[in-house]
């Protein structure tokens, strides 16, 4: 086995432990557990047998296994660029709604406050 | 019943002028909405929203007689104005203005807007460099910069119009009910486009003044406003 091989496998089983980790503590879902183990699985299955990646771009029209990684990689990366902007255009989204909220609480309550003042200074006279 | 929604970030230096010169014209503006100077007294104000600059604009708005709503933290021009906005609509406003608090703006270029609303029976009108030789561009924006910004948001929208990002709008009622700002930052400007074609409000153009302290927009503002007007188009 070569050196690159086993610092890849010692990785994933980190990564593994990691989403265990997040899955026993309710931050993942059991649905996403499933989904990153198996995307760990195959990656570690992709380290150890080298030879399945040639296997799998003969058969999809590529030369070589390498290349084949490197285009899915690429895919899902983008893929998941494009995921995460859209979550941060929301979270963005959601922070004006928010801050746009508490100005205007803020400014009814103020509002309010001199009313109430106004009212009060009237009474008193 | 009627606004003028002044968003600012950092304006300190040119707010107070701003405020005080708007309420020296709203006499003028009492005469073109027809309502008795009583009334308009207590429903002109001068809406500063403060999208959480760290200098002194708050507290030289307030002093100036301005209504100040902050926003805790910076959120961009575009989250500014629908504050603003729906401010006016949750206290019954007939008219709003947008002008910009950097004292770029001239006030007086208000009273002729608000008279074309209502003579012509508009729902905006949206104001224009192009339309007089008053406003002194540099070059490179009145030659290249803006022409391109304004064929690109005239095919985006299928609005023609002779200006592009101008912050000078009058707004009715109706306007002010229909037009809704998602856009936090300046892709507002055509935002506000695209929905006044949705809406099939009525509008024009009117002659406005930029005076020009700082350069403004320049290239990468332009290259982020398209991205972020292009991503929307794609995201919902």
């Amino acid at each position: 086995m070569l050196l690159i091989q086993i610092l890849l496998i010692l990785f994933f089983l980190f990564a593994i432990a990691k989403v265990v980790g997040r899955w026993q503590t309710k931050e993942l879902t059991l649905g996403a557990l499933v989904m990153w183990l198996l995307f760990w699985l195959c990656a570690g299955t992709v380290v150890l047998m080298p030879n399945l990646t040639s296997y799998f771009a003969k058969l999809v029209g590529i030369g070589r296994g390498a290349d084949l990684v490197v285009y899915v990689s690429l895919a899902i990366l983008f893929f998941v660029v494009f995921r995460l902007m859209v979550a941060v255009g929301r979270l963005r989204s959601d922070i004006t709604r928010l801050t746009r909220q508490i100005t205007l609480d803020t400014s009814n309550h103020g509002t309010t406050a001199q009313q109430h003042n106004s009212t009060a200074t009237r009474q008193s006279f | 019943m009627l606004f003028v929604i002044v968003p600012v970030y950092n304006e300190a230096k040119n707010i107070g002028r701003v405020v005080r010169d708007l309420f020296q014209l709203q006499d003028g503006f009492r005469q073109i909405v027809k309502v008795n100077s009583d009334r308009l007294r207590n429903d002109f104000k001068v809406i500063v929203v403060d999208d959480g600059s760290v200098d002194d604009t708050a507290k030289v708005a307030r002093e100036a007689g301005a209504t100040v709503l902050r926003h805790a933290i910076n959120r961009g021009q575009g989250a500014a104005l629908q504050t603003g906005n729906e401010y006016a609509r949750r206290h019954g406003a007939e008219y709003v203005i947008h002008f910009d608090g950097d004292g770029q703006f001239d006030v007086a270029d208000i009273a002729p807007a608000l008279e074309k609303l209502n003579k012509d029976n508009l729902d905006v009108v949206l104001g224009s460099r192009f339309l007089d030789n008053r406003s002194k561009l540099p070059w490179t924006k009145r030659y290249i910069v803006l022409p391109l910004a304004r064929w690109i948001q005239n095919v985006l929208t299928g609005v023609t119009l002779t200006d592009v990002h101008n912050g000078f709008r009058v707004l009715n009622k109706r306007a002010l009910e229909k037009i809704e700002i998602t856009q936090d930052g300046m892709a507002h400007n055509t935002e506000i486009v695209s929905q006044i074609k949705k809406h099939e409000l009525r509008f024009a153009e009117t002659p406005v003044m930029v005076r020009y302290a700082e350069y403004g927009q320049g290239l990468s503002g332009g290259v982020k406003i398209m991205f972020d007007v292009l991503f929307s188009h794609l995201v919902k």
